[in-house]
């Protein structure tokens, strides 16, 4: 009997005990019919070869573990960063108990949104009566400052119009004359999360201020885009602007809202940017996105009020980090103190400590296209050698601007860039073209038990590690957060290459 | 609070009309029905139809609009529960990319197999619709795809093409596809009109994808295949955390043969064989009882339910199979009992002197508000509010054998209700899922998540009582639950301040 009070053994072990093994055995031989040892030994190695691989680059109709998210998703995060927000998703209700659970699981927070959970007589009728309903509830339960409206793929095949159901809601009473109700239309079958992030944005900004007329003043707007690493990032960025002094409008802050103190109260609303501070944004000198595959609609929105626009691709390590910075100054006309001029010699410090351990490295780098741009420009800062970016929900023009950004350093040259291949296409890249480290989210690690190559995880989501999220890796203070990641993994991959017993030469304790 | 029983119904029935005063009237009518507090046992114990309130609640209606439901879709039921954890099969996410990514190696559906070669649980596989599918619709590319996933995974057994929304909405013919494309690959192609808007809740998608294995698998092929007088399917065991391996180990261990398990571990072959077998032993009733009754009609399997959370139920269930099976397996049944006695006793004299006299609220799906009832009883747990996801009627009248009176009843509760029910009951764990976790955990209540046992399980059998056990003594007794409130705060006013 493998159980016993005094050593309860959970999955991990139990099924390993001999009990079990067996009758796995028993039943495989017995039950499963299943395909011989040798045909599956032979599979499993053709699996690793370049025949194999062309064939899985040659597929043009299945996607096999696309590492993307679809459009909800990005704008049920993004109303999480304004106060007292509530999203309201148009469609279907399973979608939103998949983007609550999606996000609880990399935050390890509540995520708040109501469906208007339309079903098959909404599909026949339109989903008019479940906007009246839903709009009513939501307001009178949850006692929101704002209701932020997307949609499902559903709604959007069946045509429902959101800004007349809105309006329609509104004269019926759902809500009061002046309550701000947002809405993005955010179909599922376009783009992907970093999509439905930017028009979710943007019909934010146009809810505040269409009609309005613009007063220029002397702020500055930031986007930071779709981030799980909001916690720490957007901390870091206010730590950084407070230093210099700027005055500014982080417009969608979602640090608050998935980082609620445990005290014996539950939030269902935290911090967020404050709904006058948004319609006073209008006013700003220019507004500057963090993410720039995030926030291509939201920005020319903004450049048609007025205001100058700029956009960064997630501002990790030494460059990406001075490029914001000089962007920040010469925008507020502050200076930049010597305090962050101390902590970027810091960062530089540190990795010309590090850097015979970093020097030449390969890497895979896989995420969203914003982060696997300022991921491979760190990578090369670092000396590293990024050999596979891909992003899933890249895009050509994404693919082009990647290749700029290699042919920039010798430590590019022969990178390959993959714009809309997804992690099966990875997984034979890797085996064929294998790398040293791979760096991205958790659906990496099933690639790294595959291949053998370890896996950093430094991108949303991460699912199997806690409180990543806390820290940030934007900015020169999350450049050591980064930097720290990379060297860990290189340092457990030197002592247990030299851990065996016997053979422990190089098991060193000075490194 | 106190723990008297008549002041809690009284209390409770309190609290339901508190709850519902925060609806708009129209909407407070409508939640109303799907709340009551239990009512004392009937006369007579053993009485089938037990009722559980005076009003009964009403169960299986749609949603209301604009509130937290925690409910999903018919295609998470279909793909995320019955068809995803067949294990030799590709299931397609057929649509947009979002439903198959969410919900894709979220429920531990453990199985052995090398993953990508003769196992694909944990994969994503999806036909990723873009705009022009939409227009142009999807059964071309769906085509192509099966195609393509043969080259992918030669060894793979089949195919299931899981629809998301919107391709029933653009009228595609995904059954004529599987007919063309099973022709032409030799294999086995099942089409799940599982789209998410379909029903109320994930429970139509268990009836759609339970309806598609008795229409394209059972019967279609012939079976070569030698039984035996103690044959027996393991259904609706998904073996999540390895819950159906620790429930087989006992079945085995008392002389029955298990042909095949659905659909935890599952291959195609096992569920084709099943009609073979001589009996149906049924755990997650609400998720298969549609494929047991088809058995049962058309081949003469009878099926019986059965429930292995907890040493009393291990063991009545464990009594009530070997019943079907004569007096040899009834003994054997016995020895087993007796055998895991001590390792029980052990347990119980471990963790049950930590666990009396606490209460539990519990939320969760198919059958675990009322199975894990008696797993908390035997710890010397109180249960003192339950309630279902997506429950029908003869859900209610299960779950009446299982509580005491003046439980708390709660039917699809929306996030407001639950929130509120747990703030004031204030109980002392609260099994719910992932979107009930935070909230409730930074209200300082202990928490476990009732679906996916927290990444911990198994928590069936009696291997899976012992971890079962552990778990509810790490959540309630971590000494984090004693640092919610700062020192300062009950001290002097001068430490408050100077926090300010």
């Amino acid at each position: 009997m493998p159980q016993s009070a005094e050593k309860v053994l959970d999955h991990a072990k139990l099924f390993h005990e001999p009990e079990y093994q067996e009758m796995f055995a028993r039943k495989r031989e017995q039950f499963e019919c299943p395909s011989s040892a040798e045909a599956v030994a032979a599979q499993t190695e053709y699996l690793k070869s370049w025949d194999y691989r062309e064939k899985n680059l040659a597929r043009e109709a299945v996607v096999i573990n696309p590492a993307k998210a679809c459009q909800p998703l990005g704008a049920v995060f993004a109303a999480a960063g304004f106060e007292g927000t509530l999203s309201v998703v148009h469609g279907s209700q399973g979608c939103v108990s998949y983007y609550r659970s999606h996000l609880s699981r990399h935050f390890k927070e509540p995520c708040s949104a109501v469906s208007t959970s339309m079903t098959e007589d909404a599909a026949v009728f339109g989903g008019l009566n479940n906007m009246i309903d839903g709009l009513a509830n939501a307001y009178k339960l949850y006692q929101p400052k704002m209701l932020a409206v997307s949609t499902t793929c559903m709604a959007e095949v069946i045509g429902d119009d959101l800004h007349a159901f809105i309006e329609t809601a509104r004269q019926k009473g759902s809500v009061p004359e002046d309550f701000s109700v947002p809405f993005a239309h955010t179909p599922a079958f376009v783009g992907s999360h970093v999509d439905g992030y930017d028009v979710a944005i943007k019909g934010i900004l146009e809810h505040f201020w269409k009609g309005k007329t613009r007063v220029a003043n002397g702020k500055i707007n930031i986007i930071p885009g779709f981030d799980g690493y909001c916690v720490g990032n957007n901390r870091e960025l206010k730590r950084i602007l407070d230093e210099m002094g700027v005055e500014y409008t982080l417009i969608q802050d979602a640090s608050d809202q998935f980082d609620t103190p445990s005290d014996g109260e539950f939030r269902m609303y935290d911090g967020g940017t404050k709904l006058a501070d948004v319609a006073d944004a209008l006013n700003a000198k220019a507004t500057i996105s963090l993410q720039h595959w995030c926030s291509r609609k939201t920005l020319d929105y903004v450049a048609e009020a007025g205001q100058e626009t700029a956009s960064f691709n997630y501002p990790l390590g030494v460059g990406a980090t001075d490029d914001l910075l000089m962007k920040i100054s010469e925008l507020s006309g502050k200076a930049i103190p010597a305090s962050i001029t101390k902590e970027r010699g810091r960062l530089v410090d540190a990795i010309a400590d590090s850097q015979s351990y970093l020097h030449g490295k390969k890497y895979a780098i896989f995420g969203d296209p914003d982060f696997v741009y300022s991921m491979a420009r760190f990578v090369m800062e670092t000396g590293g050698e990024p050999t596979h970016c891909l992003a899933t929900n890249g895009t050509t023009a994404w693919a082009e601007d990647m290749q700029k950004l290699l042919a920039s350093s010798p430590f590019g040259k022969g990178c390959q860039v993959w714009a809309g291949k997804d992690l099966w296409h990875l997984r034979s890249i890797l085996f064929t073209e294998p790398v040293d480290m791979l760096i991205g989210s958790s659906y990496g690690k099933f690639l790294q038990k595959d291949t053998g190559i370890p896996l950093v995880r430094l991108t949303f989501p991460i699912f199997d590690r806690h409180h990543h999220h806390r820290f940030p890796v934007i900015g020169y203070q999350g450049g050591l957060r980064v930097l720290t990641s990379i060297l860990d993994k290189v340092f457990d991959k030197l002592d247990a290459d030299a851990s065996t017993p016997g053979k422990d030469v190089s098991f060193d304790l000075t490194r | 609070m106190s723990r008297d029983t008549e002041n809690d119904a009284a209390f409770r029935e309190k609290l339901i009309e508190e709850v519902l005063s925060a609806y708009p009237d129209k909407f407070a009518k409508r939640r109303r029905k799907h709340l009551a507090v239990s009512k004392a046992p009937a006369e007579s114990a053993d009485e089938p139809e037990r009722v559980l309130s005076e009003c009964d609640v009403k169960s299986n209606i749609k949603s209301i609009p604009g509130v937290m439901t925690i409910r999903g879709c018919a295609y998470a039921g279909s793909k995320g529960v019955v068809w995803g954890p067949v294990k030799d099969l590709l299931h397609i996410s057929h649509g947009p990319v979002g439903c198959g990514h969410y919900s894709g190696s979220q429920r531990r559906n453990y199985y052995n197999g090398t993953t990508g070669v003769d196992a694909f649980v944990t994969l994503h596989v999806t036909s990723d619709f873009q705009e022009r599918d939409i227009v142009f619709g999807g059964d071309k590319k769906l085509e192509k795809i099966v195609d393509e996933l043969e080259v992918m995974f030669p060894l793979s057994k089949g195919i299931t093409v899981q629809s998301e929304c919107p391709v029933g909405l653009i009228g595609d013919d995904i059954e004529a596809v599987a007919k063309k494309k099973a022709k032409e690959i030799n294999k086995t192609i099942i089409p799940v009109r599982c789209e998410g808007f379909r029903g109320v809740s994930q429970s139509l998608g268990h009836h759609i994808a339970n309806d598609t294995i008795r229409d394209w698998v059972l019967d279609k092929k012939t079976v070569e295949f030698e039984s035996t007088p103690y044959d027996v399917n393991i259904i609706g065991d998904y073996n999540i955390g390895g819950d159906a391996w620790a429930s087989r180990r006992l079945l085995e261990e008392i002389g029955l043969r298990v042909i095949g398990m659905w659909s935890g571990d599952a291959t195609l072959a096992e569920m084709e064989r099943a009609p073979k077998a001589k009996l149906n032993l049924i755990h997650c009733y609400r998720s298969m009882n549609y494929i047991c009754r088809h058995m049962e009609e058309k081949h003469g399997v009878h099926w019986l339910e059965y429930n292995f959370f907890g040493p009393s139920q291990i063991a009545a269930s464990l009594r009530k199979i070997a019943k079907q099976f004569g007096p040899e397996i009834e003994a054997n049944a016995e020895k087993v009992i007796a055998k895991y006695q001590p390792m029980v006793d052990a347990i119980l004299a471990k963790y049950k002197p930590r666990l009396e006299g606490k209460s539990v609220m519990l939320y969760v799906g198919g059958l675990r508000p009322r199975h894990v009832v008696d797993a908390y009883t035997d710890l010397g747990m109180e249960i003192v509010g339950t309630g279902y996801e997506f429950a029908h009627n003869d859900d209610y009248q299960r779950t009446g054998h299982y509580v005491n009176a003046g439980t708390l009843i709660y039917d699809d509760v929306t996030g407001y209700e639950l929130e509120k029910f747990v703030e004031k009951i204030r109980p002392d764990l609260v099994g719910s899922g992932i979107k009930e976790k935070y909230p409730v955990q930074k209200m300082g209540i202990p928490f476990r998540q009732m679906h996916s046992w927290d990444y911990s399980g198994p928590y069936h059998g009696y291997d899976g009582f012992a971890i079962f056990a552990r778990d509810m003594d790490l959540a309630i007794n971590n000494p984090v639950w004693g640092l919610f409130d700062p020192p300062w705060k009950k001290a002097d006013q001068k430490f408050l301040e100077a926090a300010e």
